[in-house]
């Protein structure tokens, strides 16, 4: 059984125990524990089940790459799926289950999948399920979806809060290992500002586990000094438990800082997301052990020997009394020694290399552990543990020349370094061969926007695997990211690091060498998604030899752990299916992140509420007192109408439309965009950006104008003021403020970068009010102060002056048909001045008005509204608005492509105003049908609903379409087919359906 | 070609699997061709299939520079709907779906078209208006979608959150036979099909120059040597421009990276698709349970694969916001594609000005939904010289300003 030790444990504090519970169940572990050395101390081996097959699965690993031990964390509003034990913290009161099964853990009917794993060989659903048809979707897809999946769906709104971090240095450490430690003392010594990151909760990294000196000094107290010397240095940051997720273009990286994961009781954000930009990156990011492949090697109990040994001494946990360790290097032999100098049996060390091991081997048989050279493990048997071993020749097909009773397998194949963050941004590799290994390709690092690299691997991440290398690289590392930095490195010996030295390693691929095919039908490659080196072959054989086929095909490496444990053994065997050469079969993509972090620390600070900023206007706050119906409008919110106590919605905007034409309305128009464009060049620059003619507008006049993208769709409009020589004030819609000046600038910025123009966006810095209606004149004469009377400020002019003691900018512009002013006044004065026209309003039966009425007002006059009657596709001709293209011009933006041929084409759909037969509101975008079908099987249509309301004036529904020769066919009636099954039928008419002289605005 | 069925995998697994043959075969290329077709992407692919299929033309080469599927094909978040406003989108779009209905059968490889239900979200007035609009012409093109109110879309999925503070769902387009299929079985399924009609498939193959005689097509230049062939099919999306100038004209496309990213596998808990395009982002849950989430392109120009981080914290955060409970599930993978996007994002499948030359292109962020149309309709043009599918995307229509926009109907996601 897995259980605590007597006295080992650097990491844990024995007087501090730790509650928590599993499945239920409770527990008892201690401070300092992970997850999953409190599960292994209290004998639970078996904790999630894999898959595909349900198999049962038991921790393999100690860290981050640790494929198994999957678990449901926290309750509630906190609940959430697959975390790893090995890299969770305990602490008090921790819930934790179990994932994948029904209805346990122990029987799980899912189960079921292993008996029939002959007939599910890899890829097994592109052949079968295809008939018949329905049953994909109804029957097979659901199962298949149900029996996927791993850990349940959270259900709630999280509890917790995520935010995001700026930092900006001259090099980043990734890893705080005695590589990465050294590496930035080394570059902190240069006067850089330096930041490392450790993804653990501890400096270190295996380090201290698997000893040796470095300078004479024990190296878990010369990594101390290292620390303390860190901290003290100003230049220094040190994150732990932040992990460095990714690295992207010019030298950006993720730091996924876990804050409060491991104590939620803390103050903080739960994780907390760093964006670095640093000139340098040095991935001093170690690595990841090999399993082997033999058969039976997913089976609970079976371990990554460098695993074993952290769980006995960081925590003073065997993962088994009676243990054999499996290897095709010296290293596992540091696990069979430390086990055995703890007092757990070591009942043999199998070692792949008919020549065994060196120096370490040594020890291990002084310590009187039995080792069989040119020995493989056959198969390991057990169902939810380890039982037995039978061992056979390395060199044979699996012959059991022993069996040998266990409850626990070490095994190692070798390491890999974690070249991830090397390679997400490009960084390639090189096959080691001595070492099997990919290492990162000095020649060919990730390179920046000028040229040279920007990530330097550094220790064990580079392929070094013995201290004195690791410790002499992490300098030089240092010092070249200090200098490709721009700085001085300074010079220093780099110190002297020994450990014990290793007998070469051997590839092991396959153990036994020739395993039949019984025995590869259970040599596990992937343990999460039940990948076995026969289904490689498979994929292999079917042609499916790219690696990226294998990975699809068989779904290698595509679980949670992203082939950490899986990927070189799996392409290792592809490469001996296909008899090639492992660099020649290559690696699939490193993406980001490192391991999986939370979407809540990628979305960050922004959320509900401030999801996006919410642009208020400066009455705001008034509108929402006054029963404004929000409606978003860009990020702002505009009221859709004022809606009294007993009013629906709709009564609401009836109202207020009848208002406006029979007294008075006021609108809060302040979201209007408002654009500065000055400069001696300010009117060519216009004449550019609009179809009209803007340079020759006389200053204190207005001019509606339409603009145009390139190809001549119409984009925006909006009210012109000349304000004097080279100002001009430009309004646009309230979506199109920022889009427009955008807009304006790339034209000022890429193509007219030498003409004389400013261009500011002032939307914000006016409140503007439109007092509109017969009575409009009026109310501003109650409130006084300047003169607004017919001559003095005609239609399309605009005056400053002082309105009821407010300093203001009047345009006398309609969007109604109405008589109507648009007061602007700073923003700092928006609600007083709504205020005084509030008061003045009041024997005139002023109402505020929202933008439903504004629609309806607009559409009884035959205005556009961009967005409705202009949707991208629609040229200013479409809609009759020729008037308004100067035909002076030489050029302006749309002009060329306006006169293309689809655009001058006859059949154009043309503006024209559409009245129902009996008088009802036809349905919004609604369709007008011809006669038959075209090319392709589709009803031929003429026409379209552009606008679409219920007129309160005119008592009757009015409506705006573009429509097939629509202006020369006024009294023809189409047919619109609507989605509720009935045909509408509407006459076409004029667009004007209001005061058609336009008389109302001018009076 | 053994065809595949459960009875055939029974009978394999007597063997261990070790009877299965070559999915495709993997030929060096022969001398001359009738057509050849530069691109084995679904694209590419469905376009030979149809060209053996449908008019008996099966001297083919599907040439692939690197392995077959792995550009956009085996990159998207493999969604399927036909829900667009322009009459040429609706058709071509709704002919690949309804060609996806059937494919699995067709090609004997189990595609797993799953036609659960594409919701596109209304989040603001001027998008009811707009999937209203998008409703009714669906009706007349022969695309069945439909407007839904809010609590139908919770209904049909429970874990969206139909009252956000910022932007609650008003209603949502819905078509109720969009939906996915298993990305990397299109393209192996056709791959398998094309090659059992005897077409060579040759991956690791580059174009290095496209010859012509005349004005006319005559061959490409390869690695693996020069290989004749009467008509020339281009079909490699995001690198089509360099394609199109190796043949000697230009094209109006931008190649931009498009991201996206899947969460770890979860147990089901959303059938069918979701696109919220008010707040920039959409979301599918795989057969495997992972949370299949894409969202914009780069604003610059690149072939990195790559993609700028802010792009996924703006997707994520919009989804956050929509579907709140993914706040607790982990970002697995993010990674990017390079598409080719034309000035008004509809997709080109067209003549060149080089004679027997054709382009399929510009599919932008969504050509995985139309690779059965638009090789159904490549074949057609290319066996032809004309089809009703593809005629409305030629490239005149740059010159004659007769743009197919569909930015009034598709956000974000196209």
């Amino acid at each position: 059984m897995s259980t605590r030790l007597a006295n080992q444990g650097r990491l844990i504090d024995r007087s501090k125990p730790v509650k928590f519970t599993f499945n239920g169940k409770s527990f008892t572990g201690f401070a300092g524990d992970t997850l999953a050395s409190a599960l292994l101390a209290n004998d639970q081996m078996l904790v999630g089940r894999s898959f595909k097959y349900h198999r049962p699965r038991g921790i393999v690993a100690s860290g981050a790459e640790e494929p198994n031990a999957l678990l449901g964390l926290g309750s509630g509003d906190r609940f959430e799926p697959n975390q790893r034990a090995t890299t969770t913290e305990l602490f008090d009161g921790l819930e934790s289950a179990s994932q994948n099964h029904w209805p346990s853990l122990e029987y799980d009917i899912g189960a079921v999948n292993k008996a029939f794993a002959r007939f599910l060989p890899a890829g097994f659903y592109y052949k079968m399920f295809i008939h018949p048809r329905p049953f994909w979707k109804h029957i097979y897809e659901p199962f298949i979806r149900q029996s996927a999946g791993l850990g349940r769906a959270p259900k709630d709104r999280d509890a917790d809060r995520y935010e995001h971090f700026y930092a900006f240095t001259d090099i980043l450490v990734i890893g705080g290992g005695v590589a990465g430690l050294l590496a930035a003392k080394t570059a902190a010594q240069s006067g850089a500002k330096v930041m490392v990151l450790e993804q653990t909760a501890h400096w270190g990294g295996r380090a201290p586990v698997d000893g040796g000196t470095v300078n004479g000094t024990a190296v878990a107290d010369y990594i101390a000094i290292l620390v303390t010397e860190l901290e003290a240095m100003d230049n220094v940051t040190m994150r732990l438990r932040c992990m460095g997720a990714g690295v992207y273009d010019h030298g950006y990286a993720l730091g996924y800082e876990r804050v409060t994961d491991h104590a939620p009781s803390l103050e903080g954000p739960r994780h907390r997301l760093w964006r670095i930009r640093a000139k340098q990156i040095i991935t001093a990011t170690g690595a990841i052990e090999r399993p082997l492949s033999f058969a039976g090697n997913d089976v609970p109990g079976v371990m990554l020997a460098a695993a074993m040994r952290d769980y006995a001494v960081n925590y003073g946990v065997t993962p088994g009394d009676k243990v054999i360790v499996a290897t095709n290097n010296d290293d596992a032999y540091r696990t069979a020694i430390c086990l055995k100098e703890m007092g757990v049996d070591v009942l043999r060390i199998l070692d792949a290399r008919d020549t065994g091991g060196g120096e370490l081997m040594e020890q291990a048989r002084e310590l009187g552990i039995r080792i069989d050279c040119g020995r493989a493990i056959g198969k390991v048997s057990g169902g939810k543990r380890v039982k037995k071993v039978a061992i056979c020749a390395q060199a044979g097909t699996g012959a059991a020349l022993e069996e040998i009773s266990c409850d626990a397998v070490a095994m190692s194949g070798g390491w890999s370094p974690v070249v991830h963050l090397w390679s997400h941004c490009g960084g390639k590799l090189t096959w080691d061969d001595s070492l099997s290994q990919f290492r990162p390709d000095p020649n060919r690092p990730p390179t920046g926007a000028d040229g040279q690299g920007f990530v330097v691997p550094a220790g064990t991440a580079n392929g070094e695997m013995h201290l004195g290398e690791i410790v002499s690289d992490a300098v030089a590392a240092g010092k070249k990211a200090t200098q490709d930095a721009g700085f001085k490195a300074k010079r220093t010996a780099a110190p002297r690091g020994v450990d014990t030295a290793y007998a070469p390693m051997e590839p092991v691929w396959l153990m036994p060498r020739n395993a039949e095919m019984e025995l590869r039908t259970k040599t596990w490659l992937d343990y999460q998604n039940d990948v076995k080196v026969s289904d490689v072959q498979l994929a292999a054989r079917e042609g499916y030899e790219s690696v990226e086929h294998t990975k699809r095909y068989t779904t290698l490496g595509m679980a949670t752990d992203q082939g950490k444990l899986s990927n070189i053994n799996g392409l290792a065997t592809l490469a001996n299916a296909l008899d090639a050469k492992i660099p020649q079969v290559g690696t699939t993509t490193f993406r980001p992140p490192y391991t999986p972090i939370s979407m809540g620390s990628i979305g960050g600070e922004a959320r509900g509420e401030v999801f996006q900023p919410i642009r208020r206007t400066p009455m705001h706050d008034w509108n929402e007192a006054h029963g404004a119906d929000w409606e978003p409008v860009g990020q702002w919110r505009r009221p859709y109408a004022y809606v009294r106590d007993g009013e629906t919605v709709h009564d609401a905007v009836m109202r207020e439309t009848r208002n406006v034409r029979e007294a008075v309305g006021i609108l809060d128009a302040s979201t209007l965009g408002k654009i500065v464009v000055k400069g001696p060049d300010a009117g060519r620059f216009l004449d550019m950006m609009y179809t009209n003619m803007m340079s020759n507008l006389k200053p204190g006049k207005c001019r509606y104008g339409l603009m145009c993208s390139e190809n001549g769709f119409l984009i925006d409009d909006g009210v012109v003021a000349r304000i004097d020589d080279d100002t001009w004030f430009c309004h646009t819609t309230t979506g199109g403020a920022e889009r427009i000046h955008a807009h304006m600038e790339e034209w000022l910025q890429t193509e007219w970068w030498d003409w004389k123009v400013y261009v500011a966006n002032v939307t914000e810095q006016f409140a503007q009010i439109a007092v509109v209606g017969p009575k409009a004149r009026a109310v501003l004469e109650k409130l006084g102060g300047m003169d607004v009377g017919k001559d003095d400020l005609p239609f399309m002019e605009w005056r400053d002056g002082i309105l009821g003691g407010f300093d203001v900018r009047i345009y006398r512009i309609s969007f109604s048909g109405e008589l109507s002013y648009e007061i602007a006044v700073s923003a700092s004065q928006g609600q007083a001045l709504w205020n005084a026209l509030r008061s003045a309003g009041d024997g005139f039966g002023m109402m505020p008005y929202g933008t439903e009425t504004l629609h309806i007002l607009r559409a009884e006059k035959g205005f556009i509204m961009i967005g409705d009657e202009s949707d991208g596709t629609v040229i200013p001709q479409d809609l009759g608005l020729n008037w308004a293209i100067s035909k002076k011009k030489e050029d302006f933006l749309g002009k060329r492509a306006q006169q293309r041929s689809h655009m001058t084409d006859p059949t154009r759909w043309k503006l024209v105003g559409l009245e129902t037969t009996d008088g009802s509101v036809l349905p919004d975008g609604a369709y007008a049908v011809g006669e038959g079908v075209n090319a392709n099987g589709q009803r031929n249509m003429v026409g379209r609903v552009t606008s679409t309301y219920y007129s309160p004036n005119l008592n009757k529904g009015i409506a705006m379409g573009l429509v097939l020769n629509g202006p020369d066919r006024m009294g023809e009636v189409l047919e619109f087919p609507g989605t509720d099954g009935k045909i509408y039928t509407a006459t076409i008419v004029d667009p004007v359906f209001y005061d058609k002289d336009g008389e109302k605005q001018n009076v | 070609m053994k065809r595949y069925s459960a009875f055939a995998i029974a009978r394999e697994a007597l063997n261990y699997h070790t009877g299965w043959s070559r999915a495709w075969a993997s030929p060096e290329p022969k001398k001359r061709y009738d057509v050849v077709i530069i691109g084995a992407g679904g694209h590419g692919l469905a376009t030979a299939y149809y060209l053996g299929k449908n008019f008996g033309i099966t001297n083919v080469a599907v040439i692939e520079k690197g392995w077959l599927g792995g550009g956009n094909t085996g990159r998207n978040t493999t969604i399927i709907r036909s829900n667009y406003l322009q009459d040429p989108s609706a058709a071509i779009y709704e002919k690949a779906r309804s060609l996806y209905e059937d494919l699995s059968q067709d090609i004997n490889y189990n595609v797993m078209f799953s036609p659960r239900g594409v919701m596109m979200l209304a989040q603001t007035q001027h998008e009811i208006r707009g999937y209203q609009r998008t409703a009714h012409a669906n009706a007349l093109q022969g695309v069945q979608t439909e407007f839904i109110g809010p609590e139908r879309v919770k209904e049909l999925v429970p874990i969206i959150d139909i009252n956000g503070p910022r932007y609650p769902v008003l209603g949502a387009l819905w078509q109720p036979r969009g939906g996915t299929a298993r990305h990397d079985a299109v393209a192996w399924g056709y791959a398998r099909a094309c090659s059992a009609m005897g077409m060579d498939i040759i991956q690791q193959c580059e174009v290095t120059g496209v010859r012509t005689e005349n004005g006319k097509v005559a061959g490409v230049d390869t690695t693996k040597g020069a290989i004749d062939c009467d008509k020339l099919g281009v079909v490699v999306a995001g690198h089509s421009g360099v394609l199109a100038e190796k043949a000697g004209f230009r094209l109006p496309l931008e190649s931009v990276a498009l991201q996206a990213l899947v969460s770890e596998p979860i147990k089901p808990c959303m059938d069918v698709v979701v696109m919220a395009n008010t707040v920039h982002g959409y979301m599918s849950q795989s057969d495997k349970g992972e949370m299949v989430i894409g969202g914009g392109t780069d604003g610059y120009n690149n072939y990195t694969q790559r993609g700028s981080f802010h792009h996924i914290e703006e997707t994520v955060r919009a989804l956050i916001e929509t579907f709140p409970m993914i706040s607790r599930l982990k970002m697995l993978r993010q990674w990017g594609g390079i598409v080719d996007v034309t000035g008004d994002r509809s997709p080109i499948l067209s003549k060149t000005p080089v004679e027997g030359c054709f382009i399929n292109c510009g599919w932008g962020t969504g050509g995985f939904k139309a690779i059965p149309g638009s090789g159904w309709g490549m074949a057609e043009l290319m066996a032809t010289g004309h089809s009703p599918l593809t005629e409305a995307f030629s490239l005149d229509r740059f010159k004659e300003g007769r743009f197919i926009d569909e930015s009034v109907a598709a956000g974000v996601a196209h």
